[in-house]
C-alpha cells in the first residue's frame, strides 16, 4: 500500500487494517510523519511535531501482536490541539506566554489516547488560548486552509481541522468553547463533534471558559468521529464537572436510520445575514433526509438574538479568571529586567499575550467589577436559564435541531481581525450548544459558489450524541 | 455603557495589562462597540428567572480525604525562572 | 472628656484538620521543604481542576451546628480573584454567595457575666502559600505547601466590647473546635488566625466609627494588647480632630504599636463568581442530623459533668477541659482506675508538674494514655505505694515504659504477705532493744520510730498498714 493511499483512508479503516496486520502502525506513523515534514510548511497546521511518534508506534505494533491492544484505533496515529497537555511534550496554547511551558502531566484526554494505543504525532495549531475564530491570533503564524490557500481554517481549533483535511492527520482532538471545533471542521470540510458537557474529562484542557469548555474529535467520517468519542469520553475523578457516561455504540452511529425522526429547524438560523449558498446547502442536507422519510418542520427561537451577548459576557468572565494565573512567577514566558512585582505582572501579561486575549480579559474583568455584576454576568447567567428552557422546549417535540455552523464559508485570510465585532457576530450559530451544554456535530454539505464548503450543525439533547451521529453518518452514507 | 479612556485604564490595571497608547484608543472604541452590542441583553426579560450558572444539574461532587499525590517538587519547579532551594524566587514583596 | 467605648469584629481562620487539601490529594502537613507538598492541581498548573475533599465539608457543617449557626442547604464556591505570588491560580476558591453556616452564636463568660456574641457567617476556603524573603538574593521566595490547606473563615458580628470579650471568644472557639477534632487551632502555627475590625464611638453613639483593620496577630496576648493600644491610637486621634482612616495595619508585638501597611495602590475589586468547575453542594435534613450525632461532649457540658456528677474541684475541672489532651488522659484514667477524684489529683499535681517541668504543654505529652490509670489502680489496690507510683509515672512520663512490666522488673511491688514483713520486723526489733524496752514500758512515741525503721528495711516496698498491723501482733506478743 503506497503512504498515498494511506493518508487517504479513515481512521476507522486505519484501524480495521492494522488489526488485520495488512498495515502496521509503524508504516501508517511514518507515511504521516513524512506527509507533514513535506507538506506542513503550506499549512502550518502544527506548531509541535513529536519526534518519538515512530518509537510510540513501533512499542504499540508489539501490544497490537501480542494481544494487549485491541480497540478499533489501536496504532492508529492522531494530532491533538496544543491547549491539551501532554507530558513532557510542549504545550503552548499557540502564546508567547506558554511558548517554553511543558505540561510535568498528561490530560485525563491524552491518557485514554495512549491507553487505547494511539500514536500521537503532533500539536496542532489554533487561535491564542483559544480566542479567535481564524487560527490567526496564534504566536506561531497563521494556518492556512487545505480547501483555499487564501482563506482561513476557522477556528480556534483550525490546525486540527486544517490537519485532518490536508490528510496530514487521520484523525485529531480539539477544543469547542463557542464553536471552535464545529466552525473550522465546517471552514475545512471535515466532521466534528462538540459533546455534551461533562462527558468528556476537562482535566488537562488548558481553561478558557470552564463551563463551556468541552474536547471533542474532529475526523474525515461521523464514524471515525464516533469511534474516538467513544475512547476519550467517560467520568474522570480528576475533573468533578464530569458525568458517568457509558459512550455511544458505534454500529448504531453507522447503522442509523432516520425515518420518523423528527427535525426540527429554528427560523432565526436562516435568518438575516446567513449566507445564501450556506442556506442552501444546509436546507439540500434536510430535504434528503425528508426523502428518507424524517419529519421536518420549522419553529421560532427568539432567544437567539441575545446569544451573542450571553456567551461573551460568560466567557470572558471565566476566561479573565482562568487567564490570571499566567504572571510570570510560576511557568511561561518572564520578561527581563523586571524590578519589582508589579513590573513582573504587567510585562509578563502585556508581552506574553496578543491582542485578543487581552481584549477579552479586558471585557470579563469589566462584566465581573464590582457595580457591573448584576447587570451583566448574573443577567447572563439568567439568559442562560432561558436559553437551556428553549432547547428543553425544542426537544420534546423534536429528535435533532438542524441549521448552519457559520453564516458564511471561510473568510478570507486578515479579513475579520479588523473588526473584533464581526468577528464575534459569526459565532451566531454556534455559541448556543455550549451555552446550554448539549452536543452538536458539523458535518459538511456540499461547497459554496466559490468551492469552499459548507457545514450543517446537527444539535441534539443532552448526552445523545448517538443520534446527532448517525444522522451524521446517515448522511455521510447517502 | 459609555467606554471613557479611565475605564480603559482602570481594565488594564484590573488584568495587569499595559497597553500602547495606539492600542488603547483602538481597545476605547472596540469596546465601546462590543458593550454596545451586549447591551442588547438588557433588553430581555429575565424577572423572576433563577441564574443558571451549571447547565448540567448534577450536584454533591467530591472525593475521599485521602493523601495520594507524593512529592512533586522537581516536576513542578522545572519550568520556573527562577528558583533556589525548592522555593520560587519573585521580586521582593513589600510587607 | 468624651467616654467611648470600642467596637469589634473578628474573622478567625482555622485550618481544618484533614489529612487532604481542601482541592488536591496533597498533605496538609505542618512545614516540610519547599514546595515538596505539592502537585499540579495547588501550583496552579494550566489545565488542572479543583476536586472537593468531602471532609472539608463535614467539618464545616459540625463547626457550624456547635457554634449554633444555621446550615445552607445550596452552597456553592465562589472565585476571589486577586494577584499575589503566594495565590498560584490568581484566585482563592472561596464561598462569597451562599456561606455553608449563618446565624449563630457563642455563649462567653467574662469578668462581667455571660455575654452572646453573634456569628454572622462561616465559609470554607483555601489557604495561600508561603511567602519568605531571601536577604542573599533580595528577593522573595514562594512556597506553595500550604496552598489549598483548608480553612474555614468565622465571621463574628461587631458584637465585642473589650479585650477580655476578644480572648473570651478565641478561647471558647478554640476549645469548641478542638473538642470537635475539626482544627487544632495552633495560633504559634498559624492554623488559627484573627483578624480584628476594630472602631471607637462616644459611649451611647449609635453609629460605628471608620474602623481599622489588623490582620493575622500571633498569639492571644498580642491580640489583647494590639486592641488596647489600636483602641487608644484612635481615640487620640479623634480628640486631636482628625479622622481615623480605614485602612489595614499591622501590630508590631514587639515594639507594642501599629503601623498603617502600605496602601494598596488601588481599592481591591476581587470580581467574584461562582467557580465553574465545582458543582453545588446541597445538604439534606438527614446529613446534618448525622453530622449533629457525631458532635461529641463540648467543654461547658463536659466541665459542669465533672463537678457535678464526678466531685472535682471547679478548678480541677477548668483545668482538665481547657485542654483536649488532658481530657483524653483525665477520661481514659477513670475508664481503667474507676477513681475520678485519684485521677484528677493525678493529672492536677504530678501529670501538670512533669509537663511543667520538662517545658511541654500537654498537648506534646507522648506516653500510653492507658499508664496513668494502670498505675493508680496499683496504689488503690495496694500493689506498689503511693511513692513508687510516683516514680513509675516519671519513667512513663519520661520513656514511655509499660508500669506493670516496669514495676515486675525493678522488683518495685509492695510486700504486703506477712511472711515476708514479719522476719524483717524480727530483725529490727532485734536490732533495737532499747527502743522496744521503751515502749513495752508506755513510751508509746517509739511505734512511729519503730515503724520507720520496718519500713526502711523493707526498702519503702512494703505496705504501710500491714507493716503497722504486723509490728503491733510482734510487740503485743511481747508483753
Amino acid at each position: 500500500m503506497t503512504g498515498e493511499e494511506i493518508l487517504k483512508m479513515t481512521a476507522a479503516e486505519l484501524g480495521r487494517k492494522i488489526k488485520t496486520g495488512e498495515l502496521s502502525s509503524e508504516q501508517v506513523t511514518a507515511a504521516y510523519i513524512d506527509a507533514i515534514k513535506a507538506e506542513d510548511g503550506k499549512y502550518n497546521s502544527y506548531i509541535t511535531v513529536c519526534d518519538d511518534a515512530a518509537a510510540q508506534a513501533k512499542e504499540i505494533d508489539e501490544k497490537i501482536r501480542s494481544g494487549e491492544l485491541t480497540g478499533p484505533l489501536a496504532g492508529v496515529p492522531i494530532a491533538v490541539k496544543d491547549n491539551i497537555c501532554t507530558k513532557g511534550i510542549l504545550t503552548t496554547c499557540a502564546s508567547r506566554m506558554l511558548s517554553n511551558f511543558v505540561p510535568p502531566y498528561d490530560a485525563t484526554v491524552v491518557k485514554k489516547l495512549k491507553d487505547a494505543g494511539m500514536v500521537i504525532l503532533g500539536k496542532t495549531n489554533m487561535d491564542e488560548f483559544a480566542m479567535g475564530s481564524t487560527t490567526e491570533t496564534s504566536y506561531f503564524g497563521p494556518t492556512v486552509n487545505p480547501c483555499g490557500t487564501n482563506k482561513v481554517p476557522g477556528g480556534s481549533s483550525g490546525g486540527s481541522a486544517a490537519s485532518v483535511a490536508a490528510d496530514l492527520a487521520p484523525i485529531s482532538l480539539g477544543s469547542d468553547t463557542g464553536g471552535s471545533i464545529r466552525q473550522p471542521a465546517s471552514f475545512c470540510g471535515v466532521t466534528g463533534l462538540k459533546p455534551t458537557y461533562g462527558t468528556v474529562s476537562r482535566y488537562g484542557l488548558v481553561a478558557f471558559a470552564s463551563s463551556l469548555d468541552q474536547i471533542g474529535p474532529i475526523g474525515k467520517s461521523a464514524e471515525d468521529c464516533a469511534l474516538l468519542y467513544d475512547i476519550i469520553c467517560g467520568e474522570d475523578t480528576k475533573d468533578q464537572s464530569s458525568v458517568s457516561y457509558d459512550g455511544v455504540n458505534v454500529e448504531n452511529v453507522t447503522g442509523f436510520d432516520v425515518s420518523g425522526k423528527k427535525i426540527g429547524i429554528p427560523e432565526e438560523y436562516f435568518g438575516e445575514g446567513i449566507d445564501e449558498d450556506v442556506k442552501a446547502r444546509v436546507m439540500e442536507a434536510v430535504k434528503s433526509f425528508e426523502a428518507k422519510g424524517a419529519v421536518v418542520e420549522t419553529f421560532k427561537m427568539p432567544i437567539m438574538e441575545y446569544a451573542i451577548p450571553t456567551y461573551y459576557i460568560i466567557a470572558c468572565a471565566e476566561a479573565c479568571s482562568n487567564l490570571s494565573r499566567y504572571d510570570g512567577v510560576k511557568y511561561g514566558y518572564r520578561p527581563e529586567g523586571v524590578d519589582n512585582l508589579m513590573d513582573l505582572y504587567i510585562k509578563s501579561r502585556s508581552e506574553g499575550f496578543g491582542m485578543e486575549v487581552k481584549r477579552r480579559i479586558m471585557l470579563g474583568n469589566f462584566v465581573l467589577s464590582s457595580g457591573y455584576y448584576d447587570a451583566y454576568y448574573n443577567k447572563a447567567l439568567q439568559a442562560k436559564a432561558l436559553i437551556k428552557k428553549a432547547f428543553d422546549e425544542a426537544f420534546e417535540k423534536y429528535d435533532v435541531v438542524i441549521g448552519p455552523v457559520a453564516p458564511t464559508t471561510a473568510l478570507t485570510a486578515g479579513e475579520s481581525l479588523s473588526d473584533p465585532l464581526k468577528m464575534y457576530l459569526g459565532d451566531i450559530c454556534t455559541v448556543l450548544i455550549n451555552i446550554v451544554g448539549i452536543p452538536a456535530v458539523s458535518v459538511p454539505c456540499g461547497n459554496d459558489k466559490n468551492g469552499m464548503p459548507v457545514g450543517m450543525q446537527i444539535i441534539g439533547k443532552h448526552y445523545d450524541e448517538e443520534t446527532i451521529l448517525g444522522f451524521a453518518a446517515n448522511y455521510q452514507r447517502g | 455603557m459609555e467606554i471613557t479612556a479611565e475605564l480603559v485604564e482602570y481594565l488594564e490595571k484590573l488584568g495587569r495589562i499595559r497597553l500602547s497608547e495606539d492600542e488603547k484608543d483602538r481597545t476605547q472604541s472596540e469596546l465601546a462597540s462590543i458593550l454596545g452590542y451586549i447591551d442588547k441583553l438588557g433588553e430581555l426579560d429575565t424577572t423572576g428567572v433563577e441564574p443558571l450558572s451549571h447547565a448540567i444539574g448534577h450536584v454533591n461532587v467530591m472525593r475521599e480525604d485521602e493523601v495520594t499525590n507524593g512529592d512533586m517538587q522537581e516536576q513542578i519547579l522545572a519550568n520556573s525562572a527562577e528558583t533556589k532551594d525548592g522555593a520560587i524566587l519573585v521580586p521582593k514583596t513589600v510587607e | 472628656m468624651t467616654d467611648y467605648e470600642m467596637v469589634i469584629g473578628l474573622e478567625v481562620h482555622c485550618e481544618l484538620s484533614t489529612a487532604s487539601k481542601i482541592f488536591c490529594s496533597c498533605s496538609t502537613k505542618f512545614g516540610g521543604a519547599p514546595n515538596t507538598h505539592v502537585c499540579e492541581v495547588c501550583s496552579g498548573m494550566p489545565g488542572t481542576l479543583p476536586t472537593l475533599n468531602r471532609q472539608v465539608v463535614e467539618f464545616a457543617v459540625k463547626a457550624g451546628l456547635a457554634l449554633n449557626c444555621d446550615i445552607t442547604r445550596k452552597n456553592k464556591f465562589d472565585r476571589k480573584n486577586y494577584f499575589y505570588p503566594d495565590l498560584p491560580k490568581a484566585y482563592q476558591i472561596s464561598q462569597l454567595y451562599y456561606p455553608i453556616c449563618r446565624n449563630g452564636h457563642v455563649d462567653i463568660k467574662t469578668s462581667a457575666g455571660m455575654k452572646s456574641i453573634g456569628i454572622h457567617e462561616i465559609h470554607m476556603e483555601e489557604d495561600a502559600g508561603k511567602l519568605v524573603h531571601d536577604p542573599l538574593s533580595g528577593k522573595t521566595m514562594v512556597d506553595f505547601n500550604r496552598c489549598g490547606v483548608p480553612l474555614i473563615e468565622i465571621v463574628s458580628e461587631p458584637d465585642f466590647r473589650s479585650a477580655e470579650e476578644v480572648t473570651a471568644y478565641l478561647e471558647k472557639l478554640r476549645d469548641t473546635l478542638q473538642y470537635l477534632g475539626v482544627s487544632d487551632c495552633k495560633m504559634q502555627e498559624g492554623s488559627m488566625r484573627a483578624d480584628v475590625n476594630l472602631s471607637v464611638r462616644p459611649r451611647g453613639q449609635k453609629e460605628f466609627g471608620t474602623r481599622t483593620e489588623m490582620k493575622n496577630i500571633a498569639s492571644l496576648k498580642a491580640i489583647a494588647r494590639a486592641i488596647e493600644y489600636e483602641c487608644e491610637r484612635q481615640i487620640d486621634v479623634i480628640e486631636a480632630g482628625d479622622k481615623v482612616v480605614q485602612e489595614t495595619r499591622r501590630w508590631d508585638d514587639e515594639k507594642e504599636y501599629t503601623y498603617a501597611m502600605r496602601s494598596k495602590e488601588d481599592a481591591q475589586d476581587y470580581k467574584y463568581f461562582p467557580d465553574p468547575d465545582l458543582m453545588p453542594i446541597e445538604i439534606s435534613e438527614e446529613y446534618i442530623e448525622k453530622v449533629r450525632s457525631e458532635i461529641p461532649e463540648l467543654a461547658d457540658a463536659k466541665r459542669t459533668r465533672y463537678v457535678e456528677e464526678l466531685g472535682l474541684p471547679e478548678y480541677d475541672a477548668d483545668i482538665i477541659t481547657g485542654s483536649t489532651t488532658l481530657v483524653k488522659v483525665f477520661e481514659t484514667t477513670c475508664e481503667i482506675c474507676g477513681a475520678p477524684k485519684d485521677a484528677s489529683n493525678w493529672v492536677m499535681t504530678d501529670l501538670l508538674k512533669l509537663c511543667n517541668d520538662s517545658h511541654i504543654t500537654p498537648e506534646d505529652i507522648s506516653f500510653r494514655f492507658e499508664s496513668l490509670g494502670e498505675i493508680i489502680k496499683m496504689v488503690n489496690d495496694g500493689k506498689i505505694n503511693r511513692k513508687t507510683g510516683r516514680e513509675v509515672f516519671a519513667r512513663v512520663f519520661a520513656d514511655n515504659v509499660d508500669p506493670a512490666q516496669y514495676v515486675e522488673e525493678n522488683g518495685l511491688a509492695q510486700v504486703s504477705d506477712l511472711s515476708a514483713i514479719e522476719p524483717a520486723i524480727k530483725e529490727v526489733l532485734a536490732n533495737n532493744e532499747k527502743a522496744v524496752s521503751e515502749y513495752l514500758a508506755g513510751a508509746e512515741k517509739n511505734f512511729q520510730f519503730l515503724i520507720g525503721q520496718s519500713m526502711r528495711s523493707l526498702k519503702g516496698k512494703a505496705d504501710p498498714q500491714a507493716v503497722r498491723s504486723a509490728l503491733q501482733k510482734l510487740l503485743d506478743e511481747m508483753r
